[in-house]
């Protein structure tokens, strides 16, 4: 097929710069495992949360020096705990589920995100290397009180 | 000219369409005044609500009744009239729509399916919400029989001859269509439906929203692909040039069939149960659609620049001025695609993986896609309407509503880049999107939203009085406009073209191709979604 030679050239150069970025994102994804999209594969029964670890107890739990596991269940229209306090520095391990509908889990203004579907754990693990005073929300429509869903998260 | 009968046919579809705009555009101003907290909704209404019927009424009702009413046109004007078996068919498809219409907005204003457009389980709607919706598909089905019916009597009748481009493009958008509405079709078939109607228990939710990402992701190209079609086609013919390569035209409508469907897990990059290295191969596929969106922006820069030099523009950019810049068939189209190349990149950014992380369910995505769609499809759509509306009714366009029709589509452009910068801008800082109200107590974080939400409003507000002005030339040129003859514009290809491969129109090449492409992507993680499912989920209603 006859292709017009400057859009030859057009579309090399597109392959090329999509190659490249493509490479870039595939290369950090896969060595570093922080960088890598949540998609944990646990499952877990949304009816037994509650008595099911590690969502018997949630809240935060220190594991490692300055590391700490935070454990949160989502239900319309909140988030428990509702109130968590850690270092600053802290690098923390988020573990996320859903006992109702779909929720989000969004601490904003960082690269905390992730989709917390029922049936499934979810998780990710983030450091907090400024102070100051976090704000978790939902950002998956859950319900009608859906913009009342938020936690809080103290950096201190 | 476009047969009467087939006329009728296409003036049903675009005042479904129109109405459908109007009432969405409505709604969707009201979300904005609420949004940045300006007025409250009465008691009888939620926000979650008129969201659910904004986003069905403007990107399902609005787009597909357009897109059918413009196929119908463009297949009768390049193919001849519809056989008698096509027009009944296109009939039969245009009630059953019309029908699954009016029962999925009776639903939603019954508030029983205040589920928002996605319908995300295990956010039950009452069953009758699920079947409006399949109703709705299936009569899409009968719609696109009388379009591919159309084109297969006349590749019989003209042996071994290429066939019009446009209707072409047509039965490829077409294909597109029915491959990615299986997703859909199984999940609303064999999960939602027996479970709302309380036949089962649980939903597999990973395995909804998968079904449900197979054909949302390819449903946005096939808003796109009709738009595609007015520019490739009917817009070099306004500009008095012709079509860069008949060809390559082709070749990019085929190739956004392969790259379109196979990538739907782009959508669910932040999702558990899905392992990583499946999301990153979807990406990757993703990432493929670019090369034709290349193909398509060099092309279409191509015709105008040899249409503006033939019409005696020197230098790099002197070809530019020469453009008919005050012919509204002319413009609308334009701006929709200046709109696409920001609209593109943002798109290239949600889709890329771990960057996804920053805006995903942001109010950013609501922006994304008030470009690609609410922007670019629709202002395409409405540069399409100025002469086909009266081009099927009989009349003529007037200097004065085109001019008017600048207008219009001056103040929608406006009022898109107000609102949705604000959006871009904002959900970089994480004001989350489908949200009734942000301020979550007045949080230091979610108060430096609050200019942002002012911005949306008033960008809104600017959307709809366009959308008003759109309304209102739209009746005049169906009913009121001097009568005459309006031409519908179809290009040629350019004579220096070479003949097209006979291999571009063999469609079990394509769809093949396609299927593999599928299977590759899906089979695998589908099958681990049923193996190791999660436990499955009861219906809850919140709201």
């Amino acid at each position: 097929m006859h292709i017009h030679k400057f859009e030859k050239i057009w579309l090399i150069l597109g392959t090329v710069t999509l190659v490249a970025f493509l490479s870039t994102i595939g290369i950090q994804a896969f060595t570093s495992p922080d960088h890598a999209p949540p998609s944990d594969l646990t499952t877990i029964e949304p009816e037994e949360v509650e008595t099911t670890a590690p969502f018997d107890e949630p809240g935060l739990k220190k594991v490692g020096e300055n590391e700490y596991e935070l454990v949160m269940i989502l239900q319309s229209f909140g988030f428990t705990p509702g109130e968590v306090e850690i270092p600053q520095g802290a690098k923390v391990k988020f573990i996320v589920t859903s006992i109702d509908v779909v929720h989000g889990f969004e601490v904003a203004g960082t690269n905390i995100n992730m989709m917390v579907t029922p049936g499934h754990i979810n998780s990710m693990t983030y450091t907090f290397d400024e102070k100051g005073s976090f704000l978790i929300l939902c950002n998956e429509y859950c319900g009608i009180g859906h913009h009342y869903m938020s936690a809080e998260l103290e950096v201190k | 000219m476009v047969h009467q009968l087939d006329s009728r046919l296409s003036m049903a579809h675009f005042y479904v369409a129109f109405a459908a705009i109007f009432v969405g555009g409505l709604f969707g101003l009201l979300q904005a005044l609420v949004r940045s907290e300006m007025i409250t909704l009465p008691p009888s209404m939620n926000y979650y609500q008129i969201l659910t019927a904004h986003g069905i009424l403007m990107a399902i009702v609005f787009t597909t009744f357009f897109i059918f009413g413009f196929m119908y046109a463009s297949v009768a004007r390049t193919t001849g009239s519809l056989s008698n078996m096509a027009r009944k068919s296109g009939w039969i498809g245009f009630i059953i729509m019309t029908v699954g219409v009016i029962l999925t907005v009776v639903m939603i204003l019954a508030n029983e399916a205040t589920v928002l457009y996605t319908f995300y389980a295990p956010l039950q709607a009452n069953p009758l919400f699920y079947i409006a919706l399949a109703l709705i598909i299936i009569g899409t089905y009968f719609a696109s029989f009388a379009i591919i019916k159309q084109y297969a009597d006349w590749r019989k009748a003209n042996p071994g001859q290429r066939s019009p481009l446009i209707a072409f493009m047509a039965v490829a958008t077409l294909v597109l269509w029915l491959i990615a509405t299986i997703g859909v079709v199984i999940a609303v078939v064999f999960q939602f439906i027996p479970w709302s109607l309380g036949w089962v228990d649980e939903i597999n939710v990973v395995l909804s929203r998968t079904l449900f990402w197979y054909f949302g992701h390819p449903l946005v190209y096939f808003w796109l692909l009709p738009a595609y079609m007015a520019w490739y086609v009917i817009v070099p013919k306004v500009i008095k040039g012709k079509i860069f390569s008949d060809s390559l035209a082709r070749l990019a409508f085929l190739l956004f069939i392969l790259f379109s469907i196979p990538v739907g897990f782009h959508h669910q990059l932040l999702e558990s149960g899905i392992s990583h290295g499946w999301k990153f191969l979807q990406v990757v596929l993703t990432f493929a659609v670019i090369v034709p969106s290349l193909m398509t922006a060099f092309a279409l820069f191509a015709t105008f620049e040899i249409s503006g030099r033939a019409r005696g523009g020197r230098g790099l950019f002197g070809w530019f001025k020469k453009l008919p810049w005050r012919d509204v068939r002319f413009f609308a189209p334009f701006a929709g695609m200046v709109i696409f190349i920001p609209a593109g990149a943002g798109g290239i950014i949600n889709a890329s993986n771990q960057m996804n992380q920053v805006i995903h369910n942001t109010i950013w995505v609501t922006g994304h896609f008030h470009l690609t769609v609410g922007a670019t499809v629709a202002i395409t759509f409405f540069g399409i309407s100025y002469w086909l509306i009266p081009h099927l009714k009989g009349r003529v366009m007037t200097e004065r509503v085109n001019d008017l029709g600048i207008y219009q589509t001056v103040i929608w452009v406006f009022g898109m880049l107000i609102m949705s910068g604000a959006m871009h801008f904002s959900g970089l800082l994480g004001n989350p999107r489908r949200t009734q109200v942000t301020s979550y107590n007045g949080h230091e974080v979610a108060s430096q939203w609050g200019a942002y939400e002012v911005g949306m409003a008033v960008g809104g507000s600017f959307l709809f009085i366009s959308l008003i002005l759109y309304i209102i030339l739209m009746i005049n040129l169906s009913f009121f406009a001097p009568k005459g003859n309006e031409e519908f514009p179809i290009a040629e290809a350019s004579e220096n073209a070479q003949e097209t491969p006979k291999i571009l129109e063999n469609w079990k090449v394509w769809i093949g191709i396609a299927f593999a492409l599928i299977l590759f992507a899906y089979t695998i993680p589908i099958m681990d979604m049923i193996q190791h499912s999660p436990p499955g989920s009861k219906g809850f209603k919140f709201w």
